[in-house]
């Protein structure tokens, strides 16, 4: 009977594994060698890399991505922690407010940057009524930054949210009654005991930012970071060895980024490029 | 207690700020889709115009994403939830490797896996030019979410136990699948359903690459609209894409406050 079952068993886990297979393996493989069949054969995924132009694309997108995880981190570590700590009556509005974000596609939040910062948006037109002078960063680096934080915000602080629920209130606490004042409480207590959350959400946020492509092409800023250069060798240049390189790049480094913080965090962690 | 109060208000007061940050251009968004001049504000009169426009302009956009979200939770509810069951039946080296193998489409850039299927199945002109492309895309991305919603309820419930009573009254394979594990998984079936529709409506990384002129879906509309309308009309698209979502963000939230109570439930992690 048991070995009926099994047979069973196999027959519903097939039809996944040739789907994943013939649109997922297969693909990449060819994706993988078709990145070595530029002019210097394997060599071509270094020659790829060490461009200039696409060294600066990957320098760019891994600062802008360090950057925006760390400060997501703190601004969603302490809303998160708030939130989940205070009861007040309008919480669960807040809280809906500072998660509804959460599906919105990477063009939609670029185009929430040029609501914010572009031409005729609301913190120009503050800035001039404030400085007489005009403000428009949406189509800068700091507009990237924006709408990178943007669409971090609302998943770390769901993790955090998560996490300090399970943490127990009673040792903050123990730690205050003992006279630690509140920054040793946040040294000593908080962050350690939010530790393997702030790991593996960082973890996402960074290869979420790494992977993000909407709101670089929502904003079509001056500045490229790697996944714009991935798209505009493909489509513009038809530069197809170099763009699989680079993609194949890409994917290591936020695969990577996921696997050494599932190991740091011990749970696993999945990303949504 | 006024030191504590300080630390609460200033709390509160950054709480606030953050808050601010992310509503404030979607209500400016909803603002500009219903003025009938942005240039000039909100006192040039309010107006449906743009958003018939939009209609007018882009419906198909709206029901092909319909479409593409249908098919993809069928491929999903075909394909994911047995394989959930399989997995969860039989936990091992194997299995693991199976699961995290079924990720990494998440785990790897969007650009990358669409860059690879282009190059992999582009010279198959029918299929690249049939919506069933995209959708073949969609499915790679929300497949884990399915199979690990699944997984996780089973994970959480004694199967092992109720598999065996029930066999102990004779209950064949099938029997067992559809009268006890299914009922079982529901909950998780669910969550999971809502997490594939609402990543499928909104995947835009993807899908811009795997589009053709004649299968655009929402997020690539909204990408045009951006680009090439005046302000009203994509801002007047974008209303559209939050009436969307809207409904689905509420049936997630409402459906995950019991199981976080429980212990059960993992925070989803969705596409910007």
């Amino acid at each position: 009977m048991k070995e009926q079952d099994r047979s069973y068993l196999i027959l519903f886990v097939v039809p996944v594994l040739v789907f994943f297979t013939a649109f997922f393996l297969l693909p990449m493989a060819r994706l993988v060698s078709i990145g070595a069949s530029g002019p210097g054969g394997a060599a071509t995924y270094v020659a790829s890399l060490t461009a200039p132009r696409h060294l600066r694309a990957l320098g760019s997108s891994l600062a802008l991505s360090v950057v925006v995880t760390a400060t997501t981190l703190v601004i969603a570590g302490v809303a998160g922690v708030f939130l989940q700590r205070h009861a007040f009556t309008g919480r669960s509005v807040l809280v809906a407010m500072l998660t509804f974000p959460l599906a919105f596609p990477g063009v939609v939040v670029g185009f929430m940057v040029i609501m914010l910062a572009g031409r005729q948006g609301l913190i120009g037109e503050v800035w001039q009524l404030a400085t007489g002078s005009k403000l428009v960063f949406a189509y800068s680096m700091a507009g990237l930054f924006t709408g990178y934080l943007y669409f971090s915000i609302p998943r770390v602080i769901l993790t955090i949210m998560a996490a300090a629920e399970k943490l127990d209130a009673s040792l903050e606490e123990a730690a205050r009654s003992l006279g630690a004042g509140p920054w040793a409480v946040l040294r000593d207590v908080l962050i350690p005991g939010l530790r393997p959350a702030l790991v593996s959400a960082g973890a996402i946020c960074f290869a979420t930012s790494m992977g993000a492509f909407g709101t670089a092409f929502t904003l079509a800023t001056e500045i490229e970071v790697l996944p714009m250069t991935i798209y505009t060798e493909f489509t513009l240049r038809a530069n197809i060895a170099v763009a699989a390189a680079l993609s194949i790049i890409l994917g290591v480094i936020t695969w990577a980024g996921l696997a050494v913080a599932r190991t740091a965090a011990g749970s696993t962690v999945a990303a949504a490029a | 207690m006024p030191r504590r109060s300080l630390a609460f208000r200033l709390q509160l007061g950054f709480t606030l700020l953050v808050s601010a940050f992310l509503v404030v251009p979607v209500c400016m968004s909803i603002t500009a889709g219903l003025t009938a001049n942005y240039m000039q504000g909100v006192k040039s009169g309010l107006t449906l115009r743009w958003v018939q426009e939009v209609w007018r302009l882009y419906r198909e956009t709206i029901f092909l994403s319909l479409a593409i979200a249908g098919s993809c939770l069928a491929a999903n509810l075909i394909l994911g939830v047995p394989a959930a069951y399989a997995l969860a039946r039989r936990p091992g080296r194997l299995t693991r490797l199976i699961e995290e193998a079924l990720v990494l489409p998440v785990a790897i850039p969007g650009l990358a896996t669409a860059l690879a299927l282009i190059l992999t199945y582009g010279v198959y002109r029918p299929f690249r030019t049939s919506w069933t492309f995209i959708l073949v895309g969609h499915v790679l991305f929300t497949l884990p979410f399915m199979v690990r919603s699944v997984v996780a309820v089973l994970a959480s419930i004694d199967l092992r136990t109720l598999e065996e009573s029930a066999r102990s009254f004779g209950a064949s394979f099938w029997q067992r699948f559809a009268g006890v594990v299914l009922p079982n998984c529901r909950g998780g079936i669910l969550a999971g359903s809502l997490m594939v529709i609402t990543l499928s409506i909104g995947e835009f990384n993807m899908t811009w690459m795997l589009h053709t002129p004649l299968t655009r879906t929402l997020p690539v509309g909204l990408a045009d609209s951006y680009a090439s309308m005046r302000r009203e009309i994509g801002s007047a698209y974008t209303i559209v894409f939050f009436c969307r979502s809207v409904p689905l963000l509420v049936a997630m939230q409402m459906l995950a406050r019991p199981r976080r109570q429980a212990g059960a439930h993992r925070p989803v992690e969705s596409a910007p």
